[in-house]
């Protein structure tokens, strides 16, 4: 510690001398080289602390018969719309579909973790195969435990199922928070889609009266949210089975006056 | 960007009151993140026992931890020893498992009220590291500042300073605590954005425990 402050204080000799020069700092003296090496061995492990790729909001409700999930396929490199095929929602065993928004990579990694377990469940031979509520409590002690270690999966995510009639809809946050509701939004969509799913959403809705809930708020994100884009895949999950749809576009219409001159007559803008 | 925290504030009240023979805890069912409001039927309390309920307010990935956490610690206690986790032992472990996490402490804000071993209601009021006191009544979370100077002004209970002590449970009835907390509840969800949608209402007495739930705002 003591050639730590030595050091320190050379630096800041040298920092009046003349102009900062980093350099100095580690080359010239033998003390402040020897308090670079310590630093360096002693530096804590580094760990994701922002994101790379990240995809944007996901949202799901429960309809009449079973689970709805809706996620666009844009993969957002900051603010670069870098990938824009990216399958962000994912069929787990036989009777759930979750989907990610967050960091692409983490997710990606969140997959072949499930895989591991649904592979484990599967060599047991029992005929039973874990359904929603198992898989997102599987989740949720993930990504605490992640957080815990100070190494977050930087994601939020989205569950849903239908197992013995029972129907399932979850989700849970980069730091373990977790709830299950009618209808969740990761992202952008609490703010924009959840509204909409407040004033909508009923216990009762068909599938296509649901399909068309989604899309209609997938519209507004696209309108609204720099990252969404306009391919969005939609995941059914019934007593049946699940089924991924293939990417398709939504209709959007862009001739609203209100888009034309957006600040026309607001005060204070040109 | 701004920087990551393991902590988040899901805000959240929870109130208790025990009585000569009863006690009620309450706590309101929002789960809010920020300006969001994530759910809006999202339980905060945890039954640990037959006489013995949970309340916690703050970060929730920390509550459910802490919530399995006792839960896992009283089923071996069950089996050590063939009988419930009386309430006052229940308080001390929950101390012990907060102060566990001193230096990473779970966010995590505790009412715990139950009826103690002669039947008496009892309530114990936490920090996050697990300083505790068995108080008449108390309330935590983001409507305390509110909530707090009604309950010490309707209550009153004897001040905490005389001597002999005072008895601390309050001498109001089963009902008029029901309908204070509701009251208390109903002001708090007007002016402090993190309480609403409903509160839950916990009464454990001789003859077991009852629900009931009240709405709330939900603006």
């Amino acid at each position: 510690m003591a050639s730590d402050t030595k050091g320190e204080s050379k630096f800041f000799v040298f920092q009046s001398l003349q102009t900062s020069n980093l350099k100095s700092l580690f080359v010239d003296s033998s003390s402040a080289a020897t308090s670079f090496g310590t630093t360096l061995a002693k530096s804590p492990l580094s760990h994701t602390q922002y994101p790379y790729v990240t995809g944007s909001s996901v949202l799901g409700i429960k309809y009449k018969d079973g689970i709805l999930i809706a996620a666009d396929c844009g993969g957002s490199y900051g603010s670069t719309l870098r990938y824009k095929s990216v399958e962000r929602l994912k069929s787990v065993g036989k009777f759930s579909v979750i989907g990610g928004s967050g960091e692409i990579s983490d997710f990606q990694q969140i997959m072949r973790y499930l895989d591991e377990l649904t592979l484990n469940d599967r060599m047991w031979d029992d005929g039973n195969s874990i359904g929603p509520k198992e898989v997102h409590n599987y989740l949720c002690r993930v990504m605490y435990n992640r957080r815990n270690k100070f190494d977050p999966l930087w994601n939020t995510l989205i569950l849903g199922g239908v197992k013995k009639g029972v129907k399932y809809l979850g989700m849970v946050s980069m730091i373990g928070v977790h709830f299950r509701e009618n209808h969740v939004a990761s992202g952008f969509g609490n703010h924009l889609a959840r509204p909409i799913f407040r004033d909508e959403w009923k216990e009762e809705l068909t599938l296509e009266e649901g399909i068309l809930l989604l899309e209609k708020c997938f519209r507004v994100l696209l309108y609204r949210d720099r990252s969404a884009v306009n391919k969005i895949q939609i995941a059914n999950v019934t007593e049946e089975g699940t089924t991924i749809s293939k990417p398709y576009a939504l209709q959007t219409h862009w001739e609203y006056k209100a888009f034309h001159n957006p600040t026309q007559g607001v005060e204070g803008s040109w | 960007m701004a920087n990551w925290s393991p902590y988040d504030n899901n805000g959240g009240t929870c109130v208790a009151i025990a009585g000569t023979d009863y006690c009620v805890i309450a706590a309101d069912t929002r789960l809010s993140t920020g300006y969001s409001i994530l759910t809006r039927e999202h339980t905060k309390m945890c039954q640990l026992s037959d006489k013995c309920i949970l309340a916690s307010s703050g970060f929730q990935a920390d509550i459910r931890a802490l919530q399995k956490n006792l839960d896992a610690q009283h089923q071996i206690y069950q089996h050590q020893h063939s009988k419930k986790m009386s309430c006052p032992a229940m308080a001390q472990l929950l101390s012990n498992t907060l102060y566990y996490k001193r230096f990473f402490p779970y966010y995590a804000f505790n009412v715990l009220g139950g009826l103690d071993s002669e039947g008496k209601g009892c309530v114990f009021t936490y920090d996050a590291v697990g300083s505790y006191e068995r108080v008449g009544y108390s309330s935590q979370g983001s409507g305390q500042q509110l909530l707090m100077p009604v309950l010490d002004n309707q209550l009153q209970a004897a001040s905490p300073l005389l001597l002999p002590s005072q008895e601390s449970a309050t001498p109001l009835s089963e009902g008029e605590a029901v309908d204070l907390i509701m009251d208390v509840f109903a002001s708090a969800a007007e002016r402090d954005i993190y309480t609403g949608d409903a509160v839950e209402i916990v009464v454990v007495n001789a003859e077991g425990i009852k629900r009931q739930t009240m709405e709330l705002r939900k603006d």
